[in-house]
Parts: structure tokens; sequence; C-alpha cells
């Protein structure tokens, strides 16, 4: 047994020096194998990041939401649809919301400003998310003006920030008191954004959304399963733009598989002669081979995943960004929070390692089956 | 000692291509003897070399060699002195009697560039699973026995003929074979690195080394320590010369 570990030490001895002898070609045999990865992990990760925002955002979401309509588009909703909603049985809540967006032309982007139920802000306070904070360069204790509907600036004392639990649901959101939103937005005092209404019993939602809507002809009830769909077919999008890319990866890692698997070069094969003859059995060179293509796989494979993670979670996966982040809430520079399936990781690991190594070991397999005496017969 | 009886080796047999290169010959091999296979190309001199040295099996015919063979006695320690028949060995067992066995120097040396010449000489050694230290040493002590002790760390590809050539004997010998099996070892060589060839293998010879040489160089076949000389023609020994 010690015999046969110290040979298999001499052997990845010999495999790394192999690996230095041919610098060039490992190094950029290297070079795209950690390409292909890390495109292949940062899709990953960009589309794991994105579900799991989304998911934390509709944990938060109410199980109905009524809102007005006028003309069959948004309008604000009478607060006075409130006790007519409490009463249908089986509601156990209604409350009114009061949200909105505001465009800021010096950032470019659109904020979210919301009135919170659980938290009390009073008059000029207001509370921003991390990337607006970025944006504007504005923390705690700093002055932030809006322009207000009648044309006038309304100052707001910025007095804190959020924690970066999810930057997706955060990012670009204000929380502001109802006056001061009320101020901003010209808002009536009657009227509200939208009713959210929490049910009893989870599998009475349908009935009361139809209650709802008999009862308010002019409103429109939205249940929490319905934005769900929204989104998961917003990701499915998304996530078919990234299963082209993930194919295009593959494809190429594919080639790069391929070319190896093709054939060595004349000189591999007259080294593989060589060791051979010298005394090596086949299994020593597969062995040697095998080494070879697990150091190099290995290496790339975490090279890439690394990348990829500074890529998505550090960068904001800058260069997937324009083509595959939403509108709205993303205008400011959010960062998805850092978050790592390790069965992804293995899939992915299963997909690119473990193929490269037998594209390396079949050739030489084929190249060390020859009988030891070939060397000499050329 | 090796000894061949009525060997037959052909090549693609059954083919259109097919060609016997070896057609039956009974030959004793005499150990701390050195022995040179002599003919002209096509003879079947390397092609008896590879049979002998356990790189290539016979299509016909048996051969056995006596000897010590680590493993093949099912107990631990030094093996009793003993006679294998190598024609019926699976590879792997093959491969282990050619490791401890023979040493091969190439008509080609056959060093693997972008290797030191310490690296190229442990070679052999590596699939053995001794002790990298234990075979570095070894491998420098052939080095100094070759006059290549200041060489060791150098590329095989900045070597001279001459040194390319030791080099080559010096990973013949690193695991200690008793046998060394040289093919057309001087082809390459001017008359006075062949002259040194035949020198080195005099040094063996006096260790206690067996040495066969596939050469139709005169200067193989006449040097002082040759002790048997045997032609080879179509693949037969064509006579022993007195």
């Amino acid at each position: 047994m010690t015999r046969w570990i110290e040979s298999q030490r001499n052997i990845l001895d010999y495999t790394l020096s192999s690996l230095l002898r041919r610098k060039g070609k490992n190094a950029s045999l290297l070079f795209v194998y950690t390409l292909v990865v890390f495109i292949l992990a940062s899709a990953m990760f960009f589309l794991q990041g994105m579900k799991r925002e989304a998911a934390l955002l509709l944990r938060e979401t109410p199980e109905i939401v009524v809102q007005g309509m006028l003309q069959g588009r948004y309008d604000p909703i009478p607060d006075t649809h409130l006790e007519k909603i409490r009463s249908i049985r089986g509601v156990l809540s209604a409350e009114t919301r009061l949200w909105g967006y505001y465009y800021d032309p010096v950032a470019g982007a659109n904020y979210t400003l919301l009135v919170p139920r659980d938290r009390t802000i009073t008059g000029d306070a207001i509370v921003i998310g991390n990337g607006l904070s970025r944006v504007r360069q504005v923390f705690p204790g700093d002055i932030l003006s809006f322009r207000g509907r009648d044309g006038t600036n309304r100052p707001f004392v910025v007095e804190g920030t959020f924690p970066a639990e999810s930057e997706l649901v955060s990012a670009d959101l204000i929380l502001v008191s109802a006056e001061g939103f009320r101020s901003l937005f010209g808002l009536p005092p009657s009227r509200a954004t939208d009713i959210v209404v929490t049910v009893r019993n989870p599998r009475e939602v349908r009935t009361v959304a139809r209650k709802i809507a008999e009862m308010l002809p002019e409103a429109r009830p939205i249940l929490r399963d319905e934005i769900a769909r929204t989104y998961d077919s917003v990701f499915d999008w998304r996530g078919g733009i990234v299963l082209v890319l993930l194919s295009m990866s593959l494809l190429a890692f594919a080639i790069l598989a391929w070319d190896k698997a093709s054939g060595l070069s004349a000189e591999e094969r007259r080294e593989i002669g060589i060791l051979k003859a010298i005394g090596w059995e086949t299994s020593d060179v597969i062995a040697a081979k095998v080494y070879e293509g697990w150091f190099v796989s290995f290496f790339a494979f975490t090279l890439g995943l690394l990348i990829a993670y500074w890529h998505v979670f550090f960068t904001s996966a800058a260069l997937f960004a324009p083509a595959l982040k939403g509108w709205s809430v993303l205008y400011p520079d959010f960062r998805i929070t850092p978050f790592v399936d390790p069965y992804q990781v293995a899939v992915l690991f299963f997909l690119t390692v473990v193929p490269y190594t037998a594209a390396t070991v079949v050739p030489s397999w084929r190249a060390a089956i020859v009988d030891p005496d070939a060397v000499m017969r050329t | 000692m090796i000894r061949l009886l009525d060997v037959r080796k052909g090549f693609n047999l059954g083919k259109p291509n097919a060609f016997v290169a070896v057609s039956g010959i009974t030959l004793t091999l005499e150990a701390n003897r050195v022995t040179v296979l002599k003919g002209p190309s096509g003879s079947g001199k390397t092609t008896l070399l590879s049979l002998v040295g356990c790189m290539a099996r016979p299509t016909s015919g048996r051969i056995t060699l006596t000897g010590r063979f680590p493993g093949f006695n099912g107990s631990a320690g030094e093996p009793d002195l003993r006679e294998i028949e190598v024609t019926s060995l699976p590879e792997r067992f093959l491969t282990k009697v050619r490791q401890r066995t023979f040493g091969f120097v190439f008509q080609q040396f056959n060093l693997i560039g972008g290797l030191t010449v310490l690296e190229n000489i442990m070679l052999p050694a590596i699939p053995l699973g001794e002790r990298h230290d234990v075979t570095r040493e070894r491998a420098l002590a052939l080095l100094d026995l070759f006059g290549l002790g200041g060489r060791a760390d150098a590329r095989v590809e900045w070597l001279s003929g001459g040194e390319a050539q030791r080099s080559a004997i010096a990973r013949a010998l690193i695991n200690d074979p008793p046998v060394v099996i040289a093919d057309e070892p001087t082809a390459h060589l001017d008359s006075k690195l062949s002259l040194e060839f035949m020198d080195i293998i005099a040094l063996l010879k006096d260790r206690g080394k067996t040495a066969i040489i596939a050469s139709h160089d005169p200067l193989v076949s006449e040097a002082g320590m040759v002790d048997r000389v045997v032609a080879m023609r179509d693949g037969l020994i064509d006579g022993e010369p007195a």
C-alpha cells in the first residue's frame, strides 16, 4: 500500500512537471476552460440570486390586493371601500396602502415610495434604500428634495437606510410618512393607492376575491398567486435567455473537450510510447493523464467559479445585467445577495470536470495500449 | 540466463501486408556476458531484442528467464533464483519482470524533452513506488559514474550527442537491472563516442551485468569485451562466427 501511494505521488510529481513543460498550451487551455466555467457559473448564480430575491419579495406580498379602476386602468381607490371589504365573511383584515413611483431625473432612476404600515414615520422624515443612497450619495441626516405634483420642491430628511437583506426589495425604496406622501403626489385624504386584504382561511382566498369583485365592480382584486405567476413568467423569460447562454457555453465546452478527446499531439504520443518502453504500465500512463486532467479541470473550475461569484455578487453581474434585469426597481445599482446552492455547483462540476477528465483519458488510453516495443520499431 | 526455444514473431498475420520478422530461433544467452546480435537491416535483430526484453510476445515459441523476481515467490525479503517462462505471463506481470530485469538503450536515445537529465534518468523508477529521495540518490550516483555530475539539472535538449547517450545508459540502469539491452546504440555516434559507449559496456560487464546489443556496426561486434556475436539474416540465426 505504501509503495502504491509512493508511486502515485511520484506519478503526480511527474504530471505537475509535465504541465509546466507545456506552459503555453496548458495556459491557453486553462483560459478557455475558466472562461466557460465562468459564463456557466455566472448565469447560474445570477438566475438563482434573482429567483431568491423574488421569493423574498413574494413572501411579503399580501394575499389579495384591491385596486381601483378607471377606464380599464389603475386609479386610486376610495377609502370608503375599506368597510365594505371588512364586512365580507372570511376577511381577517383590510388596510389601505400608500405607495407610488417617483422618477428622479438627477439619477435617471425610478424610486418606489411607500408609507409603511408596521413602522411610524412622521413629518419630513424618510428612510431610503442602499441603491438610492449610493446613487445620490445621501446618508442619514442629509436632505433629499423631490419635485412635487404642484411643481414645488419638497425637502425630506433622511432618517436612515435599509440593511441589505434583499436589495431587490429595498434598493430603490423610500419609506415616507403618509402626509409627506400625500403632499408630494397630491393624493386626497379620502383616497389610497390600494387596499390589502388578509383572509382567515387560505382556501377561501378565491371566494373572497370573487365577492369583492361582485361588491365593487369598479375595483380589481389581484391574488398573490397571480403575482407569483407573473414573476414566474418574467423569470422564465429571463431563464430562457440564460438557457441560450448556457447552451452556447456548453457547446463551447463540448468543442473544447472534443478537441482534447480527438487526439494527442505527436509529441505527447511519443512521450507515452517512451514511458511504456522504459517500464510504465498502461495504468500508470492513464493515472498520469487522469491527474493531469483533474488538475487542469479542478483549477479552471475553482477559478471560474470564484470569478463568477465576484462577477454576480460584487459587480451585480455587470456583463449580463443590461439584458437580464428588469426596469424600475433595478435602475439604481442593486446588488444580489450572495447565495450559492451546493446542488447546482455539484451539477456544474459533473457537467464540466467529469466529461473533461474523461475526454483527457480516452486518447491517452488509446495511445497507452500500444505495445511497448513500438518505440523501437519507429 | 535467457533461453529462447523456437521463437517466432510475425506481424499483421492474415493480412496482405503480413511478414515474419523472427522465424524460429532457439538461443541461450548466458548471464554476465556481452552478446551482439549482428546482421543487416531487416534481419530481425530489433524484433528479437524486443522479445528478449519482454516488450513484445512471440507469435509462437517459449522464452524463459532465470533470475530473482520480486513479487513472484509470494514471500517478503530477497527472492530466490528461479526460472520463469515469460511468454505466458499476463501483461501486468510481464511489465513487472521487465521493470526489474531489463534496462533499455534505444537507437534514438528517446530522452523526454523539456525534462532535466536527472528527471529523465529517474523516469523508469517512478511506477515502482520507491521514495523519491532514494531514487534521486541513485540517479545522482549514476550521473557521477558517467561523468555527468554537473549536468543533472540541464535540460536534455542542451546535451551533446555523447552526453545524451550516457544519460540514456544511466536511465537504463536506474532500477539496477541485471540485463542491459541496446538497440543500434552507436547508429548516431561518431567513432570516438562509439568506442566510449563500448567502454561503458565493459564497465557494466565488470559490474556483473549482462549486455545484449543489436548492431551492424563493426566497432561494436569487434570490440574486445564482446563475448559472443550472433549473426542474423532473414529472421534466422546465420551461424556463430568464431
